[in-house]
């Protein structure tokens, strides 16, 4: 049994300021979950860099020159065909195709990437901490499991101190 | 956050919203019963859709000989409906990818519903090259895989493969990038709902989305970097459907403007049929808070600047022809003017060039009944000229005992209005099963450009000082 402290804010700015004050006091954040993108809680939280636009870069840079390849290699190698008396590798009309294939490879491999990190799947059954997180409210999520009744009242009392609107308690099987 | 915007700026979500309000409007058009108008209409659209797929039907089982095509036309209502629809996509993209890369807070009321018909109308315009072919069930040859005819590959040398890649990549990344941006909103409609199967379809639409902020830090990652593939990418889309006739050596084709003068046109049309669909959009749905009078204008404004390049792109067209001093081009642009299908010319002239000025009169910019009416002549206008570039280039070609009259044929006629039946079909499913507004994006613009907070925003500016100006004001603020 997973048991988590749910503490509910109806304000961005608030959240902001609360997980400040949670990464002063040392206590570690499960999770923080937002109805839309709050910019600067990534960096407030302490997490990493997305690494997912790296990713799209390699995918794009590979796809441009995997294109590229594939279409010197049709047409001057493998079944080597004149054009309109152009030479066999003429690269100004190869450039529309390439260009496709590197936007669709770095874009399909991006999302890809995100959905697979993400963990999404059409059967993912997520852990719904409070309904109204995708409406009008940020939760801040706190494990549990680990810690003695002393550490709760402080993470509550925090949690009050800074603008929380409601602090409850959720736990799952 | 909360950033600053000037009080000049219109606020973009107006009525006084809260965060629940605007998840309570959004989600309410996808929840109960439709009413019997939304039946009436979608089975109009549907029933369009299938009498125009008998046309479709016969063209499969007769061939393209059922159309109006001749040895001497051999492109014409096909391709003109297949630039226009594409066409018409063009303004969906430019809504999501270009204006977020230019921070344009007015996208986020519109996006979501552009995006969708952007994805419809590559459908529409995909079907016809498709049929086109003639033996579409051999389709797949367009596409280099390993066969036993070599392997004898496609000629990539070749604008038409060219726009195989560009409509295939454009069609997947618009999906992916819209279907991406809807995870938040499916899930806010999942945390809505209130039956068991409601819940299950929508969290699996939404593929388990819960907001964490590693998700929506992937989110803004993903969105930023396919926005800023989706630009290049739909400015090639139509630069390589232009490539289509400006590779080619056919007097009034062969021009190098074509790419800039297609994109601006398509572009202008596409804005166009967004506000059709949209003006009727928010009235149905009732989402005049979310997609005021300010992104009707705004998008009127849009219409002005790619319609005067469209104008000034026919104008330059025609004194080329004049300068050239060559005999076929300058017959192509006097016959267009005064041939037989002077009429389509003058069609075309005055929906594109001369309608689109009138929006330079702020009251009429601000019109909802005018704008809706001007937004169907435009997307006539823009379906004109596609058929006189196509048609009134090829009908009278280098030997005068082939010049012919293209007229369409009935099944040509079903065949478009089988797309247009399409297209408003899967509209009219999306405005009621999807959220047509999204709403993470206009929850996060709220603060700066809700209507309430920006009120709020200007009186706390404004307290303490007197004639300091808003700069000034800021910065005590913050001191």
């Amino acid at each position: 049994m997973d048991k988590y402290i749910v503490g509910l804010f109806n304000d961005d700015e608030k959240l902001m300021k609360a997980v400040e004050a949670f990464r002063k006091a040392g206590v570690a954040i499960h999770d923080v979950l937002t109805p839309y993108p709050v910019h600067g809680l990534d960096a407030a939280m302490g997490l990493k860099d997305s690494r997912l636009h790296t990713v799209g870069f390699l995918a794009g840079a590979s796809g441009c020159l995997f294109a590229l390849g594939f279409i010197i290699w049709t047409n001057a190698v493998s079944y080597p065909t004149n054009f309109g008396g152009k030479p066999l590798i003429s690269i100004p009309s190869y450039i529309p195709v390439t260009f496709e294939v590197t936007v669709l490879s770095a874009a399909v491999t991006m999302v890809v990437a995100f959905f697979v990190r993400s963990g999404f799947s059409v059967f993912k059954q997520p852990r719904i901490f409070d309904e109204r997180t995708t409406d009008d409210h940020f939760a801040m999520i706190f494990e549990t499991n680990d810690k003695n009744e002393n550490d709760l009242s402080k993470i509550r009392e925090l949690l009050k101190h800074n603008g929380a609107v409601e602090v409850n308690e959720k736990s799952f099987e | 956050m909360s950033a600053y915007e000037s009080p000049i700026r219109e606020p973009l979500v107006t009525g006084g919203k809260t965060y629940h309000q605007i998840t309570r409007d959004i989600v309410r058009s996808t929840e109960g019963m439709p009413p019997l108008s939304w039946f009436a209409v979608t089975g109009l659209a549907a029933t369009v859709l299938m009498l125009g797929s008998l046309a479709i039907l016969y063209t499969l089982w007769m061939g393209i000989g059922t159309w109006g095509l001749n040895r001497t036309v051999g492109w014409a209502w096909d391709i003109t409906n297949f630039v226009w629809w594409i066409g018409i996509g063009h303004a969906g993209t430019l809504i999501s990818a270009i204006l977020l890369i230019f921070r344009q807070r007015w996208r986020t009321g519109i996006n979501r519903s552009a995006e969708a018909m952007t994805i419809f109308a590559v459908m529409c315009a995909g079907l016809f090259p498709g049929i086109h072919m003639g033996r579409p069930w051999d389709a797949f040859f367009i596409f280099p895989y390993p066969n036993t005819r070599g392997p004898l590959w496609p000629n990539f040398n070749s604008p038409l493969l060219w726009d195989v890649f560009a409509i295939s990549t454009y069609f997947t990344v618009s999906l992916l990038f819209w279907y991406s941006g809807l995870l938040p909103d499916f899930a806010t409609i999942r945390d809505q709902a209130k039956s068991k199967f409601r819940k299950l379809t929508y969290n699996a639409l939404s593929f388990g989305w819960t907001g964490s902020a590693k998700h929506w830090q992937r989110f803004e990652s993903l969105s930023l970097v396919l926005a800023g593939l989706a630009t290049p990418l739909v400015l090639s889309v139509h630069t390589i459907v232009s490539f289509d006739f400006a590779t080619s050596v056919i007097p009034g084709w062969h021009t190098t403007i074509f790419p800039p003068y297609f994109v601006a046109g398509a572009i202008f049309s596409g804005f166009a049929m967004v506000l059709t669909l949209m003006i009727i959009t928010r009235k149905v749905l009732k989402l005049e808070d979310y997609i005021t009078i300010g992104h009707i204008e705004s998008m009127n404004k849009v219409i002005i600047l790619t319609g005067s390049i469209v104008g000034i792109a026919y104008i330059t067209e025609l004194f080329m022809a004049w300068y050239s001093g060559y005999m076929y081009e300058q017959y192509a642009f006097y016959n267009r003017a005064l041939g037989p299908y002077w009429w389509a010319y003058w069609i075309m002239m005055f929906c594109n060039v001369v309608s689109p000025q009138v929006f330079w009169i702020k009251k009429l910019r601000r019109s909802v009944a005018f704008t809706f009416f001007m937004s169907i002549i435009i997307n006539i206008g823009m379906w004109f000229e596609r058929f006189v570039i196509i048609v009134t280039s090829l009908h009278r070609d280098f030997l005068p005992s082939s010049w012919t009259y293209f007229t369409p044929t009935i099944v040509d006629i079903g065949i478009f209005a089988a797309t247009l039946g399409l297209f408003f079909t899967l509209f009219l499913l999306f405005a009621r099963t999807f959220p047509v507004v999204a709403m993470a994006e206009v929850k996060a613009i709220l603060k700066t450009s809700g209507d309430t907070q920006k009120q709020r925003h200007t009186e706390h500016v404004d307290d303490g000082h007197h004639g300091g100006g808003e700069v000034a004001g800021v910065l005590r603020n913050k001191a």
